[in-house]
């Protein structure tokens, strides 16, 4: 994962509320086994009929609701390999919020007005370290959980994080781990 | 201190701060391959199979197809081959094409006995959350969780907020588990549980067969939720006794089981408390299922439509052309889907054919029923369920998660408008512009015999 400090350009504006991940990636684009090539098929149906345009700008602003519906990570690599880097909107699903958080891809929750004026101002700087956004000369502060932020600053990987911890995961299993089916032996 | 039984279970699996241990992982073809392959290119292993078992549901044709190897389409077939691959190279038990355990992910688990009260449970699939009916904390998950929780057994996970949602009374008749979730989620909307495990209870949940509240669990995503959550009873003991994976010491698991219940004294951050004797067979009239009225209503108006905004309400109606105004009864179908991971278990099964009655589905409606796994197709057979829906003019398909989401043949063509017992009526969920309002399993079977949606309450 690329580390992610400051991203500054055009915003692309999608202003609906609950953009589902079937619009964002349809379904039959699931079936690669890749984890590339997702962005040529962004919002495929919406795009093909014409019904919206983006540009490929570094920040998509959208509405309440963002990436409901189905866990598909393919959506998250669809949006950051069309071009995006942040998403801001007033609210996302968990799911898409945390599949976000393990691409590097930077979902930013600002209340409505705010997000409201940042559709109208066409331009942004967010900057992670200082949680800021700053957009037709002021600048609002975003929640970003701690942890999380350190991760996307410094491009870090969970797993190999998590994995320092294998001591620990070692002593749960010996002493706390509940009992639980075995998969392996039906 | 007095704890709610998601905290008994999260507390439980704290391994250190924000990291939980995942008792059961359940991997399908769609979500996997980027994680295995993940696995490989940084040369890790899978941590616990014994806690991992895998089945091939999403892209599988419903037409008996016998081996992945002879499914038509090439990508479907690529992706079936490369989880049976990936599976085989690791040590992963997989049920794939040609298993008589093969289904649904969410079906087979409770199935099988694999999903338990009190484990974490976890799946690279949003309806994860069906698995809470039994008392288990289980969410969905993306890629990236799935391979970490490959290579750990363990997420990174944040302490989510609680809510409970207290049915009181008694559920009508015709009115099913289906109609509960879908009023909940039409009165609290698409996002009222965003950041909430949700624990449902009262009169009228704690009278739900295990799987009613499979359906009230599963479809708690569709309302934002986590994950949803039915205090474990002797009708979840009575469910699970005797089912494969079931612990062997059946005594002490059940005591076990009963102390995950909420302590009375234990408070929720967020209470909410619904009528269940006011609720009425549902339908969904737009392209979230938050979008939803009473079998009795008519089509909102955009600026009428409760707490969807009018513009989104707008654009709903124009993507399902519908007329504002319009009684859902005078809504006229072209197919009915009866199955999906919300509503393709035996009860639902013979609770459709239940309302057939030597009937015959309208002339324009092609309707078929799809069994959520190889199991339930054979137990309905052997109930005579088969030749009852047959009979009808219905299709009995193989296993799979068929039309639910399209990923498989079974699709809808261009404005085809379809009562369908799954879970999401998003815009092209079912196939490019098909249109899907969602039902109850008694309500689709009805709806094909009509042509149109009827009040099941006053039909015979």
């Amino acid at each position: 994962m690329e580390p992610v400090t400051v991203i500054s350009g055009t915003v692309s504006v999608l202003d609906r509320a609950d953009v589902d991940t079937d619009q964002i990636i349809p379904k039959q684009f699931l079936k690669r086994i890749e984890r590339t090539g997702y962005g040529e098929f962004l919002f495929y149906d919406w795009f093909r009929s014409g019904e919206i345009t983006l540009e490929p700008n570094p920040i998509l602003v959208a509405g309440s609701n963002f990436g409901s519906g189905s866990s598909r990570e393919h959506a998250v690599w669809a949006i950051q390999q069309f071009g995006f880097a942040a998403v801001v909107a007033p609210s996302f699903s968990d799911i898409f919020y945390g599949n976000c958080t393990k691409n590097g891809l930077l979902p930013i929750r600002l209340p409505e007005e705010d997000v409201r004026a940042l559709m109208a101002a066409g331009e942004a700087t967010i900057n992670l370290e200082r949680q800021t956004v700053t957009f037709a000369g002021r600048t609002v502060s975003f929640e970003i959980d701690a942890d999380v932020k350190h991760r996307l600053l410094h491009g870090l990987d969970e797993i190999a994080l998590t994995l320092q911890h294998g001591p620990d995961i070692d002593s749960y299993e010996r002493e706390r781990m509940a009992p639980g089916p075995v998969t392996t032996a039906l | 201190m007095p704890k709610t039984m998601f905290e008994k279970i999260w507390d439980a699996h704290l391994v250190r701060d924000d990291l939980i241990y995942i008792d059961l992982h359940l991997v399908h073809e769609v979500t996997s391959a980027q994680a295995f392959e993940g696995l490989r290119l940084a040369g890790r292993g899978v941590r616990r199979l014994d806690k991992t078992v895998a089945t091939a549901d999403h892209n599988v044709p419903t037409d008996g197809t016998p081996t992945a190897r002879l499914i038509t389409d090439a990508l479907s077939r690529q992706q079936v081959e490369t989880l049976e691959q990936n599976c085989e190279q690791f040590g992963i038990p997989v049920y794939s094409l040609g298993s008589d355990r093969r289904g649904i992910v969410h079906v087979i688990g409770p199935e099988l006995g694999l999903t338990q009260p009190g484990l974490t449970i976890v799946c690279g699939d949003s309806h994860t959350s069906t698995h809470g009916a039994f008392g288990a904390l289980a969410f969905g998950i993306g890629t990236s969780e799935v391979e970490h929780v490959l290579a750990t057994q363990t997420l990174v996970q944040k302490r989510p907020k609680t809510m409970r949602i207290c049915y009181d009374g008694a559920l009508g008749p015709g009115v099913t588990a289906k109609d509960l979730i879908l009023a909940t989620i039409g009165r609290l909307g698409t996002s009222g549980m965003v950041g909430f495990v949700v624990e449902y209870a009262g009169d009228a949940i704690d009278r739900l067969s295990m799987e009613q509240r499979m359906t009230v669990c599963n479809m708690t995503i569709e309302g934002g939720g986590r994950a949803g959550m039915i205090a474990p009873d002797d009708t979840t003991f009575a469910y699970m006794r005797g089912r494969e994976a079931v612990p062997a010491d059946w005594g002490a698991a059940v005591a076990r089981w009963r102390a995950l219940t909420t302590d009375d004294d234990a408070t929720f951050d967020r209470e909410e408390t619904i009528d269940a004797s006011s609720l009425a067979p549902m339908v969904t009239w737009g392209t979230t299922p938050g979008m939803v009225i009473e079998v009795t209503g008519r089509v909102p108006h955009p600026s009428e439509a409760g707490i969807v905004a009018p513009e989104t309400a707008e654009r709903a109606l124009a993507y399902m052309g519908l007329q504002p105004g319009t009684q859902v009864t005078d809504i006229a179908l072209d197919r009915v889907f009866i199955g999906s991971c919300t509503n393709s278990r035996i009860e639902d099964l013979r609770a459709a054919a239940s309302m057939i009655d030597g009937r015959t589905v309208a002339s324009r409606v092609r309707a078929m029923v799809v069994p959520g796994s190889q199991q339930v197709k054979k137990q309905g057979e052997e109930e005579g369920l088969d030749e009852v829906f047959r009979a009808a003019g219905f299709e009995w398909r193989e296993a799979g998660c068929s039309m639910c989401l399209g990923m498989n043949p079974d699709t809808l063509s261009p404005q085809e408008r379809c009562a369908s017992t799954s879970n999401r009526n998003f815009e092209g969920r079912q196939g490019a512009g098909g249109r899907t309002h969602l039902v109850s399993p008694e309500m689709a079977a009805a709806a094909a015999i009509e042509g149109r949606f009827v009040d099941i309450r006053g039909w015979n």
